[in-house]
């Protein structure tokens, strides 16, 4: 080994050791990115004869976890996460601050969720009038409008029906747009983090219109919540009769309050808005309403003044979580990692650059790789220590490829509060190992 | 799958994605109701007239029966909304401008307004009987309601200040942006799949 290797190794395992003595969080933030790739990299260096020489003589001490007793057991609990996690949670934007805390949202922390499921206390949040808390008990579900025979069910009616379980991931229409042409957002939750992900349980949606009697000549539905917003979406009969559920858990549990508890409604792959939650009311018709929902708001400004409206999936697309703005990493190995999903199908690859854009290397996808699901892709990179800018860069299971920003901006208008952002989105790593928003 | 055809691809990767191109399907169609199960149990549109609330904004069906001008709509608004959205409606505490922003959608900075906006009046209606005030939402009369929806689009211009507001009057407003819509067309970008030497 060259001396100049040796020093370095040496550096590493110094600092290695100095974050096990600070005794810090291995799987969140800033500083755990820069521990698990100087442990990978320490661990990689042991196996040398005269890394040996550099080994760690200290005696390491029996860990006090070792010689005292743990915390009793309680008869009946709801466990939380350690309290050394703490700092992972939901947060809002730091860029667009609403003047209230109703018709609002919370973010995703998707640098620190493992996998592909977001656990229900990080899903992300979006309510136009905050979030009730109903009594299943006494909340009802009606199928009305052009049915043969209108419909009432009871929770308790709805959870008797043999069960549908899918895993899907949701995303909110405006997912990144506080960032289409400048870097505004320092991390990828404010960024990305109106995406989430979970394994859902409920009732096809097109067997309780079966069981109404739906008219053949039906189109359009509306499905509408009993929150205090009244929020409502119309929805083509198609993608309800096809993969729309009733749904009143989320990864082994009852919905959430905020996910909208006791039922929602969930289209999967599309936009999250219209996965109407706290779920009252379903109703057939032969157009759609233009409510509000869909006209002033959720629509996407196209060139000349226009406005695309019903714009429902939420197409391909694919970001870097680890390493990730407000990150700092070390020279060598360092496993880029990332979400991909589409809205039209599976994810069939994921391309990653660390130059920019100019040269791609094919990721590697982790199995489950789910239709209309979060599917995790990994690219192993030695960074040599030079500033570099690292994107990902996704094709879906129509062969649709995720454009860049630019390819965007040719054909909508990116002015205002635009919906819809798939595009490319990189990060600028800098020659000291900090990581950057990289937009514009 | 044209687009993965594309320059500087390995064949170990082309025939991977052309695999995977061929497992692809429709995954996600719900199986049918082979069980028999069926729990609904009947009930009257009667029953539902407190919850039938939806209009169909585009032609009014579903607008009830009821009255209201700008004249009223102004002092309702003062007592029950200006707090949150401010005098004359031009922002408050709580939410932005809903006046103006006509003729912006051409310029760089789009001003989004119920009067802009809106292609169909009876939005207002709609909106504003089920969400609005914030604080006591379906609290208002829908005489109330007509009269708050004069009051907006009296203050965007597109209606006089005695002009009465009903389930037919608010129905033949013209709104500035009725043709500013049109269908989701996409995919509407075409990116390629380069992989060596791109930009």
């Amino acid at each position: 080994m060259k001396q100049h290797e040796k020093e370095q190794l040496l550096q590493i395992v110094k600092s290695s050791e100095k974050d096990i003595q600070a005794d810090i969080s291995i799987t969140h933030g800033r500083r755990s990115f820069l521990r698990n790739t100087v442990a990978m990299a320490g661990s990689a260096g042991m196996l040398g004869a005269s890394a040996l020489a550099n080994a760690q003589s200290d005696v390491l001490p029996i860990p006090e976890s070792n010689k005292t007793m743990g915390n009793q057991l309680k008869f009946e609990s709801y466990g939380v996460p350690s309290k050394y996690e703490s700092n992972v949670k939901r947060r809002r934007s730091d860029i667009l601050v609403n003047k209230q805390q109703y018709s609002d949202w919370s973010m995703t922390p998707i640098q620190s969720t493992p996998g592909i499921v977001t656990p229900n206390g990080l899903f992300y949040e979006r309510h136009h009038n905050g979030f009730p808390d109903i009594d299943p008990d006494h909340h009802k579900l009606v199928v009305h409008g052009m049915v043969a025979k209108p419909l009432v069910l009871t929770m308790n009616d709805i959870v008797r029906y043999p069960t549908v379980t899918k895993f899907y991931f949701m995303e909110c229409s405006g997912n990144g747009l506080t960032d289409w042409l400048t870097a505004k957002s320092k991390t990828v939750q404010q960024t990305h983090g109106l995406l989430s992900c979970a394994q859902w349980t409920g009732v096809p949606v097109s067997w309780i219109l079966d069981e109404a009697g739906i008219d053949p000549k039906a189109t359009w539905l509306i499905a509408e919540g009993a929150d205090a917003s009244g929020h409502f979406r119309s929805i083509p009969i198609d993608k309800m009769l096809d993969d729309a559920l009733l749904v009143y858990a989320m990864n082994g549990e009852m919905l959430r309050p905020e996910n909208g508890y006791p039922l929602r409604l969930l289209l999967p792959g599309w936009e999250g808005n219209v996965s109407i939650k706290w779920l009252r009311r379903i109703k057939a018709g032969t157009e759609p309403w233009h409510a509000r929902g869909e006209t002033a708001r959720y629509t996407d400004p196209m060139p000349g003044g226009k406005w695309r409206k019903f714009s429902f999936v939420m197409e391909a697309k694919s970001v870097i979580t680890n390493p990730s703005g407000g990150m700092q990493i070390q020279p060598g190995f360092n496993e880029i990692r990332g979400y991909a999903w589409s809205g039209n199908g599976k994810i069939n690859a994921v391309d990653v650059s660390v130059d920019g854009g100019k040269n791609w290397q094919t990721a590697e996808l982790e199995e489950p790789v789910i239709d209309k699901c979060l599917t995790r892709f990994k690219f192993n990179w030695k960074w040599q220590g030079g500033p570099a800018q690292i994107v990902s860069r996704c094709v879906d299971s129509t062969g649709y490829v995720q454009p860049t920003v630019a390819d965007i901006q040719k054909v909508r208008a990116i002015t205002g509060f635009v919906q819809h952002h798939n595009g490319l989105f990189p990060w600028n790593v800098s020659s000291n190992g900090e990581v950057t928003n990289g937009i514009g | 799958m044209v687009s993965v055809k594309q320059i500087g691809f390995g064949l170990g990767l082309l025939s991977t994605a052309l695999f995977l191109a061929c497992t692809a399907s429709a995954d996600t169609t719900n199986p049918k109701n082979t069980s028999g199960a069926a729990f609904g149990k009947p009930i009257s549109e009667q029953a539902l007239v407190l919850w039938n609330i939806d209009i169909r904004t585009q032609d009014g069906k579903g607008l009830p029966p009821g009255s209201g001008n700008a004249v009223v709509g102004e002092k309702i608004y003062n007592e029950k909304c200006l707090s949150c959205h401010g005098a004359d409606a031009k922002g408050g505490a709580m939410y932005g401008t809903m006046v103006g922003g006509i003729g912006s959608f051409k310029t760089n900075t789009r001003v989004l307004t119920p009067g802009s906006m809106y292609p169909y009046a009876p939005i207002l209606f709609d909106y504003v009987r089920r969400a609005m005030p914030l604080t006591a939402p379906q609290s208002l009369t829908n005489d109330e309601v007509y009269a708050l929806s004069a009051y907006i689009l009296n203050l965007n211009g597109l209606v006089d200040k005695t002009a009465v507001m009903n389930s037919t009057s608010l129905v033949a407003v013209q709104m500035p942006n009725k043709d500013g819509f049109y269908v989701d067309d996409r995919p509407d970008t075409q990116a390629v799949r380069c992989m060596t030497h791109c930009k």
